[in-house]
């Protein structure tokens, strides 16, 4: 189990440095080979309105002028030991771990993103857990009593849920229970910290939302999974034992049907961590996906490259995660 | 072209009549290997080798029936697919009317095609569930580019009524059929070739007995009208039995021992052969019970992996006459008992055959 | 062998109401509602059957054998009153004076793994591949007894040692895929034997299994039944299987027995064309080798659609001779003789039956 988790980090972290590389390829190299100069894109990077002697300095500073793979270098151990910038007026210096340095807002741009990180895991977390929960609960209901009214309201439900995105629901669920009828606060993100009864109600319409989607999803694979297991042969002889009912769905054909569903919950779940960007754009929130967003919008390249690979690193956590999880939930993987 | 001319067609084009000794082999087959690499970690390093067919020296002869015995991962399947060319070996070679067939490309195989075919066990699976009855039998004409006289959906209908199907069902779909029928499918494509060899692996096991009988009975009429040459890859020794003219007994993807039909059910020289053949439920309530099993030679634990087989002799861990020798060397597949007036070999590799 | 010398008897004459047989099945019917009509699985069936006694019961796919084992064990779910998604059941079957039947889903239970148990034939797909195999063993255990986690596993340990897996107090921690193919089926039957279970059933045990592994577990299977004196159905289409282990044997085609008797008899002097069908069908490796297989002709019947008269007469060679009755009248499974022991539903003459046999089928099995 050891080797197999070590082997699998190894991996990760294989997998992590490709990604810096392609990220890097992307935002530094890419625009060269599309023929723009050093010059043009160091004006890129810093906004405009700096003299040429500066934009000389600026180059250098972001390695420009640079060859392919000493700047790559340069990128990687920014990133471990920090480096120092220049805008063409002032020295920033931009400490490790070092992801770039934003100069539309002057911040470093890791700190930045983990600042808004807590928005965004109390998003993906609440959410998550709902959705789990209900998802798989319906899911189970559903196929234990494979067409009944149940069964065909949750299928029903759950086409709903697949069918809707968040920023329709969200804008909706706003207008009737926080203005008609005022029985939520219009969802501003209050810390954890600072207040926890506060984080939880502005928190709640964000969660019901993010998660309606997410559960349809969940009822529909649980309920198919379930299917299969209950049609399984493990089953029948679960019942042949003499088990009570409830102890051959809830112990035999939920453990088969549950394992894919981890594997799915893992990768959804780290995929939200990089950005729950429609949840947090329909409810204002300012988490990580929002500043990806505006990065877009201001052409801030340091900080969306900082967001993509705060992203990547997620969803390459999530996929070991998974994997080790797997391992552990099914003894078959581990041999192999 | 109606069906009596195919059959006399077919007939002269291929000799007709059991192993006869003096005929050139249709197919030699030497030292014949697969050996499937085992990757691990992330560099795929291989860790070990499965010899899934580890050796196997064997010759069928025009119009004869060599079966092909052995338990679950004996290495038989994969064995027919290499006669066939599905599979390329690792090792060794296979020669067809005098050309090494070995490690021919695809292109290179297409022509020989025609004259090596396969049916597999399921003929559930292997049928395309979206192609007519008529597509599906037709394909190989399709795929050589043979316009057969009378044109290709005469020919069809012909090979349908020589399965014993109606010519009607030329364009119904597999679904429409049962087991049986889709087995008898599978036969009728692979003929559609007038193929010299015909290996089948598993064909009856998926069937029901009655059924199993009926095709059965299918496989020995088109050879003693077609005259072709089949393998015959089963594990059910009574089958095999029944249809052959010579059997292998594979073990751990090696011959064990090889010898015609008779002499190896009559006088089986091989402790593995006898274990086996000992082994299979007679349908005689007289021997019932503690009577049954004295007589049985009930072999010890279970087959070893492929992927580390004993040393020496493969079957020694399992053996009641095992030694040191059968440990240190590996006994080679040889002839015993002198050469036969008919000139028929029987070949044990053991080193104390009965 | 003359009938007179006959040493094997059925453990009670049908028929005979006075001391019911320890299990006894009366007139069982299990249908299923579908769309496209009713599929009649089991269609009146009736035998008996004692303790350290084993029934074969042999049939084709959907001859009903299956569903049999699944309904004696109440494994299926019962229709609701529309007759819908599931079995309908009618009949009796009276396992040692309790009739199943009638009885609730929880009395079902309670009876499931204690009294009556099953043994699967694919035993891979059978087990739970996340559980270990001891652990699954332990759960069978621990459902009927009040016992401790570390008692019941020193049972499956027990249990695993008694059906020959070497090293059982470290095997008990594997999963079912670190056994081998013969070695899991064993760990099958030590579950199905955990609570001593007085009636077994094992559903094609050894369809999976090669030949040398199927020879260990049929000892095994036949060392046991000695040993736990339980009533044992076996049930396959291995004719060899059957005549190894059975002391009587149940021919079934569409869901019905057409042939029912003491081994020695349906082996030795089979009555029912289907049966001479099925000997003909096997190639034997006790016999000279037959220049041709002797098939029956066409396809198992479908059970939603079932010939009218003898479900077998589309593919008997005989119901020539006994007229339009074939085709029109389902025969009823009748002795054979006066002593009740060997049943054949057939409407041939018994003279006509026998003649056929001894003349024509006899020289050719």
């Amino acid at each position: 189990m050891l080797t197999f988790i070590a082997r699998r980090l190894v991996a990760a972290i294989g997998l992590l440095i490709v990604v810096s590389f392609i990220t890097f390829v992307i935002f530094f190299v890419v625009p060269q080979w599309a023929g723009q100069t050093p010059e043009q894109m160091a004006r890129a990077y810093v906004g405009r309105g700096t003299t040429p002697a500066e934009l000389q300095i600026v180059e250098t500073r972001l390695g420009f002028n640079q060859a392919f793979l000493p700047h790559y270098f340069d990128y990687l151990k920014a990133m471990f030991v920090g480096t120092t910038y220049f805008d063409g007026t002032t020295y920033l210096h931009c400490s490790a771990p070092c992801f770039g340095y934003s100069f539309r807002t002057y911040q470093e741009v890791w700190p930045t993103v983990l600042s808004v990180f807590p928005v965004t895991l109390s998003i993906a977390l609440g959410a998550g857990v709902l959705w789990l929960i209900f998802g798989v609960a319906s899911g189970v209901v559903s196929a234990v009593f494979k067409g009944s009214v149940w069964d065909r309201a949750s299928m029903f439900i759950s086409l709903l849920g697949v069918s809707l995105p968040v920023y329709f629901i969200a804008p909706l669920a706003m207008l009737v229970l926080c203005y008609n009828w005022s029985l939520l606060p219009s969802p501003t993100y209050v810390g954890f910290t600072t207040n926890p009864a506060s984080w939880a109600e502005n928190m709640i319409l964000p969660w019901t939302c993010l998660a309606f989607g997410y559960a349809a999803l969940y009822t529909r694979l649980t309920r198919a999974g379930m299917l299969d297991a209950m049609s399984e042969d493990f089953t029948r002889t679960a019942r042949a034992k003499g088990l009570p009912e409830h102890r051959v769905i809830g112990k035999h054909a939920l453990r088969a049907a549950v394992t894919p569903i981890v594997t799915i919950f893992g990768m959804d779940f780290g995929a939200l961590l990089g950005g729950a960007v429609l949840a947090e754009q329909a409810f204002s929130m300012h988490g990580v996906g929002a500043l990806a967003i505006n990065s877009i919008a201001s052409q801030d390249f340091p900080m969306i490259m900082g967001v993509t690979l705060f992203a990547a690193l997620f969803v390459i956590l999530a996929n070991l995660v998974v994997d080790v999880a797997y391992a552990a939930l099914d003894p078959r993987v581990r041999l192999a | 072209m109606s069906i009596e001319d195919y059959r006399s067609e077919a007939i002269s084009t291929t000799s007709v009549g059991t192993a006869a000794s003096g005929t050139e082999p249709l197919m030699s087959v030497s030292g014949l290997q697969m050996h499937f690499p085992v990757r691990r970690g992330v560099l795929h390093r291989t860790v070990g080798t499965v010899k899934a067919v580890d050796g196997v020296d064997l010759t069928v002869h025009p119009g004869e029936t060599l079966g092909l015995v052995g338990e679950s991962g004996c290495g038989k399947s994969t064995t027919g697919r290499m006669l066939t060319r599905l599979g390329e070996p690792t090792g060794g070679s296979i020669v067809f009317e005098g050309r090494d067939i070995t490690h021919m490309s695809q292109g290179q195989l297409r022509p020989l095609r025609r004259d090596i075919q396969m049916v597999f066990q399921d003929p559930q699976s292997s049928l395309n569930p979206r192609h007519t009855i008529g597509t599906i039998v037709g394909a190989p004409f399709a795929i050589q580019g043979v316009e057969p006289p009378g044109g290709r959906k005469k020919a069809v209908q012909d090979l349908l009524s020589l399965v014993g199907l109606s010519p009607e069902h030329y364009n119904r779909y597999p679904h429409e059929f049962s087991g049986g029928q889709r087995q008898r499918i599978g036969i009728a494509r692979a003929l559609a070739l007038k193929p010299k060899l015909l290996v089948a692996d598993e064909p009856v096991s998926a069937l029901d007995v009655s059924i199993q009988a009926q095709v059965v009975n299918l496989f020995e009429d088109i050879q003693a009208e077609l005259g072709l040459a089949y393998v015959f890859i089963a594990h059910d020794l009574s089958v095999v039995r029944h249809i052959s003219d010579r059997v292998a007994v594979m073990y751990l993807g090696k011959i064990m021992e090889i010898a015609p039909r008779d002499d190896l059910y009559g006088t089986p020289r091989h402790p593995y052969t006898q274990a086996l053949l000992s082994a299979v439920p007679l349908p005689d309530p007289d021997r019932k019970g503690e009577e049954a099993s004295r007589e049985r030679i009930l072999l010890q634990g279970d087959v070893p992996s492929p992927l580390n087989p004993p040393s020496g002799c493969r079957f020694r861990t399992r053996c009641w006459k095992a030694q040191d020798i059968c440990a240190a060397q590996e006994p080679p597949l040889m002839q015993i008992g002198g050469v036969r007036p008919t000139g028929v070999e029987h070949k044990v590799a053991c080193h104390f055959p009965d | 062998m003359s009938r007179e010398t006959e040493v094997h008897t059925l453990s009670v004459p049908p028929g005979g109401t006075s001391d019911r047989a320890f299990l006894d099945v009366r007139d069982l019917r299990v249908h299923f509602g579908t769309e496209d009509g009713l599929v009649k699985s089991v269609d009146g069936l009736s035998f008996q059957l004692e303790r350290g006694r084993t029934l074969g019961i042999v049939g084709e796919s959907g001859s009903g054998k299956s569903v049999t084992s699944m309904s004696l064990l109440g494994l299926h779910p019962r229709a609701d009153r529309k007759g819908k998604g599931g079995a309908i059941l009618s009949g009796e079957i009276w396992l040692d004076g309790q009739e199943l039947v009638s009885a609730t889903p929880e009395q079902l239970r309670a009876l499931r793994g204690q009294k009556m148990a099953m043994i699967f034939q694919d035993p891979l797909s059978a087990m739970h591949p996340y559980y270990s195999v001891g652990a699954q063993i332990a759960e069978a255990y621990r459902v009927h007894n009040e016992v401790s986690k570390a008692q019941a596993r020193k049972r499956a340990i027990e249990l695993l040692d008694r059906v020959g897996i070497p090293q059982p107090d470290s095997r008990v921690d594997d999963y079912p895929h670190q056994f081998s193919g013969g070695m899991r089926q064993r760990a099958m039957i030590a579950m199905a034997l955990v609570c001593n279970p007085e009636l077994l059933i094992a559903d094609e045990p050894t369809t999976a299994l090669d030949v040398t592994v199927q020879a260990q577990i049929l000892d095994l299977m036949r060392d046991l039944q000695k040993e736990f004196n339980s009533a044992l159905i076996i049930i396959t289409h291995d004719l060899g299987v059957v005549a190894e282990l059975a002391d009587d044997i149940m021919v079934m085609y569409g869901g019905k027995a057409v042939e029912y008797g003491p081994a020695k008899s349906v082996f030795t002097e089979p009555e029912h064309p289907y049966a001479w069908g099925l000997l003909g069908s096997m190639p034997r490796l006790d016999r000279p080798v037959q220049d041709r297989l002797l098939p029956i002709p066409g396809n198992p019947p479908s059970l939603i659609n079932l010939p009218s008269g003898c479900a077998f007469n589309p593919r008997c060679a005989y119901k020539e001779a006994c007229g339009t009755a074939c085709t029109t009248v389902v025969p009823e499974l009748e002795p054979t003789d006066g002593a009740a022991k060997h049943l054949v539903r057939c409407h041939l003459p018994v003279e006509t039956r026998r003649t056929t046999f001894t003349e024509e089928i006899r020289n050719h099995l």
